[in-house]
């Protein structure tokens, strides 16, 4: 079946270094994050350690360091870098015309049960 | 395109580390040839004595297999011993005829033992005690004779004799010197140790000098210069190693004590040509401790991978002997000697010995027997210079004296259940650091924090992680460069990025970047906030705040909790509340369906679990001034209720404590900071355990500084007594403004003036009066209309898009 692409905001609405929660209506909320140079990535909002929301993370080169204990998580591919280990779910997103879009099917499926906590 | 040919001589520890770290940042950079002269694959030379005392086996030291090198696509010529290296050619060419072709050479050939030059030493049974051969020779002889002989009682002789010993022979030590590891200890921990060892049966000949070693075709005994013989089946020579410079001599590198390499470890002969570990010299030493090697290995490797930074600055070391079941730790210039002054604890029916040496107030040797537990933190001190007149009464009583926490008082990693939490702080048990240090391979105290996260917070288990570094992997800790950089972003340690912020009056984050060379190009959690705190307390008013660069509770003005909610507290001006603030916050708490609230340590209300949408309309409805809880900024100032009620009050403690939190709330500080304020000197409003706290007497105040309720209690230290509460918020504010100027990022106030010294402090803030006001003047101006953040959102710079999350409108899709 044909992709559906949901816009989801402006790349001008996440703040450069930093990020925004998307809400849904099953599920954890999923971050999109926006680096330096201006490329978006999503991933669940939740850290493959303890669970913590990773859009209120800072945000360097193309990781997140999340903010309840530090781990550093990997934009691109949702993984934990350095010595931890442990992956959260990523998203696919297409950036068309400054528009940041998600994946309809993804929005509504992807990653709803709890990874075993 | 081709890739350029780099060949490594020598397969042990120093050199195959390069070649890890080199392959962690440039893996297809090279293509690689290794030369070794063992038939092995590199393993733990350092493990080779539990090995000789049956603790470990020579399998359980392999560090990495040979699939590693075919996994790396390295090809490793065993067993293959290079005799010679053609400069001009670029070639190196082995024993067996094998060459090998290079635009990279990397000489990583360790160390040779020295062989004392006697007649008898070609004799059957003569060893030195190096390698994996010298190993087996050992325990193949432990099982046919009986009588050994150990010529050398330094670290490696008697760890050597231990093992002879554990493997049943009758050791003899023969040792020149009149005790013990003399260039390590001092003699009377040299005496407890040979007293040690006798009690498990090694016999000692001190001050002996061996004549010959005596035999037919298989050695018989030992002969001493008086004359005497004591009979010898194996004859184990530890008397030292040497730099192996044989091969880049022949090749006319130049050698001294090792071959001379620069802070690149590039040999300064040949730039093509790089040396790391004990056959290198680099600033005239050559190390032989895994540390210090490994350090070099880093440089060396960003180098061979043409990123051009990193410079290996030379290194400290300290000893540990590894023999089960003895203590002993050594550093710096134990022996003492002109000028130097010795604290000494001796106790010989316990078996502890400690001897420290200070010399212009710093601590710069120490020499511990029985009870090693504080030598990382006496090696600390050592290495930082710092002054300890201060700690001076309680040094000898380690660590723990100034106040702990954690790991119930434990000192020693053995005597501790592997199911006994080390890091407090972390939850890190001690099967778990062992498990890590063998399974990851994890050699520094460095790797045990990121890998297990133990001791990676107070640190005050720091000895402990050690010892079982030290039990597991044979690491020792001889740490580090003296700087310490500030993350992996950089080489430039804190004080140095705050010296050229100012010095070049950098105002941002990017310009620092590009003006230090950071590494990465945002940098990363841990330099960014601390880039933008200097800034901001350097240039107020001209630097601007970078919300990015802030942890996200300074972001969003509440503190995150374990469930991703916030916490609220408003600000109650020295613990003072009334009904209509406390009605405000009731109602509150029932329309936002707040679940918990709680009076917090700093005489206020927590509300905990308040939904990150709430927020903007909380702090509204509560309408009280940020109480900056969440920040890295003064937090409260804690009163009692003084001579206003209190029929023992001398002074307005109250008033004193509203008037101090009025004219230093907002204020963004290296650390949090917290005052007290008492009325009187029973102190009911702990001012001694405050960064500032102020205690009421009858003829005025007293202002202590730099105490802290944390992880170790550390109670403040009087600091001047003046008369008005006008000099109370001089003295405390230009104290403060002091720290805000030259603190290091997430340093309190404590570690601060543990850093910089009372002596300084004093100086700046009480001696020097017009230096004090203008101290005192510059917090003024950097606090002068400074915005709240819960109310003057545009000014604080707060994104209100972060309260609220986006709600895509998603078309129906079919089902899949």
């Amino acid at each position: 079946m044909n992709e559906e692409w949901v816009a989801v905001c402006r790349v001008e609405d996440i703040p450069v270094l930093g990020a925004r929660r998307i809400a849904r209506e099953r599920g954890a909320a999923v971050a999109v994050f926006r680096t330096a140079d201006d490329r978006v990535f999503a991933l669940l909002d939740r850290c493959p350690h303890k669970g913590g929301p990773l859009s209120q993370g800072i945000v360097a080169g193309d990781g997140v360091a999340c903010p309840l204990h530090n781990w550093t998580i990997g934009l691109a591919d949702g993984c934990a870098r350095g010595a931890d280990s442990g992956c959260t779910p990523k998203f696919a997103v297409r950036v068309q015309g400054g528009r940041v879009h998600l994946d309809a099917q993804e929005l509504l499926q992807h990653a709803l049960d709890p990874v075993a906590a | 395109m081709q890739k350029m040919k780099l060949v490594m001589v020598g397969n042990g520890m120093a050199g195959v580390r390069t070649l890890e770290e080199l392959l962690k940042i440039a893996p297809d950079l090279y293509d690689i040839t290794v030369f070794g002269a063992e038939p092995h694959p590199n393993y733990n030379r350092i493990l080779l004595s539990p090995v000789l005392a049956g603790e470990q086996t020579l399998d359980e030291i392999v560090l990495n297999p040979l699939a590693w090198y075919e996994q790396q696509g390295i090809r490793l010529h065993l067993g293959r011993k290079v005799v010679r290296i053609d400069r001009v050619k670029r070639l190196v060419h082995a024993e067996d005829g094998t060459a090998a072709a290079y635009d990279r050479l990397l000489l990583a050939t360790g160390s040779s033992p020295f062989m004392l030059p006697v007649p008898g030493k070609d004799l059957d049974g003569v060893i030195a005690y190096r390698d994996i051969a010298d190993t087996q020779a050992m325990i193949d002889a432990a099982a046919r004779y009986k009588n050994a002989v150990v010529i050398g009682g330094g670290l490696l002789g008697l760890e050597a004799a231990n093992g002879l010993m554990r493997r049943g022979m009758q050791v003899t030590v023969v040792h020149l010197m009149p005790w013990l590891m003399e260039r390590q200890l001092d003699e009377v921990a040299g005496g407890m140790l040979r007293q040690s060892l006798q009690e498990r049966g090694i016999r000692f000949e001190l001050g002996a000098q061996t004549e010959a070693l005596v035999g037919e075709a298989r050695v018989r005994a030992v002969r001493f210069k008086d004359g005497r013989e004591i009979p010898a089946d194996l004859v184990v020579m530890a008397a030292g190693i040497r730099p192996n410079t044989l091969l880049a001599e022949s090749t006319g590198l130049h050698c001294q004590r090792g071959i001379v390499v620069n802070d690149t470890l590039q040999t300064v002969t040949d730039p093509r040509i790089y040396a790391v570990g004990e056959c290198a010299a680099h600033r005239g030493i050559a190390y032989g401790l895994v540390a210090p090697l490994f350090e070099q290995g880093k440089v060396c490797a960003t180098h061979l991978a043409q990123f051009g930074i990193g410079r290996y600055s030379g290194s400290q070391t300290s000893t540990k002997l590894k023999v089960t079941g003895i203590d002993l730790f050594s550093a710096g210039d134990f022996m003492g000697g002109d000028g130097a002054e010795e604290i000494v604890l001796s106790d010989p029916y316990a078996g502890v010995y400690k001897k420290l040496v200070i010399k212009d107030d710093k601590l710069i040797g120490a020499c511990l027997y029985g009870d090693t537990v504080d030598g990382s933190w006496y090696f600390k001190l050592l290495r930082e210079g710092r002054k300890v007149g201060d700690i001076r009464d309680k040094l000898m009583f380690g660590e723990s004296s100034l106040g702990d926490a954690g790991h119930q008082g434990h000192s020693k990693a053995a005597a501790m259940a592997d199911s006994d939490e080390v890091c407090g702080c972390n939850g890190v048990t001690k099967v778990t650091i062992c498990k890590a240090i063998k399974d990851k391979g994890l050699f520094t105290l460095d790797e045990v924090r990121k890998h297990t996260k133990a001791s990676a917070s107070c640190g005050s288990c720091t000895g402990l992680v050690e010892q079982l570094l030290m039990a597991t992997a044979g690491g020792d800790y001889s740490a580090a460069p003296k700087t310490k950089a500030m993350c992996g972003c950089t080489e430039h340690g804190h004080q140095a990025v705050r010296d050229a912020i100012r010095d070049r009056h950098l105002l941002s984050i990017d310009e620092v970047y590009r003006a230090l060379d950071w590494r990465t190009p945002n940098g990363c959690a841990s330099c960014r906030p601390a880039v933008n705190y200097y800034l901001l307390s350097t240039w107020p008013k001209e630097a601007r705040d970078d919300p990015q660069s802030r942890f996200i509770n300074e972001r969003s003005h509440a503190n995150i909790q374990k469930d991703g909610t916030y916490s609220v507290i408003p600000r109650m001006w020295g613990g003072m509340t009334s009904s209509s603030e406390l009605r405000r916050i009731a109602d509150v708490v029932d329309k936002y369906k707040i679940p918990s609230v709680k009076v917090t340590g700093g005489q206020r209300l927590d509300l905990l679990g308040v939904k990150k949408e709430d927020l903007p309309a909380v702090w509204k409805d509560i309408g009280m001034p940020s109480g900056h809880a969440y920040a890295k900024a003064l937090r409260t100032v804690k009163t009692c209720v003084g001579s206003e009620w209190c029929r023992f009050g001398t002074q307005d403690s109250t008033k004193m404590g509203q008037d101090l939190e009025r004219a230093l709330w907002r204020m963004y500080a290296p650390h949090k900071v917290k005052l007290a304020v008492s009325g009187c000197p029973r102190n009911c409003a702990e001012a001694g355990i405050k960064d500032v706290g102020v205690v009421g007497v009858d003829s005025g105040w007293e202002i202590h500084i730099a105490g802290n309720a944390g992880i170790k209690t550390e109670v403040a230290q009087f600091f001047v007594k003046v008369k008005t509460p006008d000099e109370v918020r001089e003295y405390s504010g230009a104290f403060l403004q002091l720290y805000r100027e030259e603190g290091w990022y997430l340093e309190r106030t404590v570690h601060y003036l543990h850093r910089v010294g009372m002596e300084h402090v004093k100086k700046r803030v009480l001696d020097d009066a017009a230096g004090r006001k203008a101290l005192w003047e510059r917090l003024q101006f950097s606090l002068d209309d400074e915005p709240d953040p819960w109310f003057e959102f545009e000014k604080a710079q707060v994104d209100l898009r972060q309260f609220e999350p986006l709600r895509p409108v998603i078309p129906i899709v079919e089902a899949v």
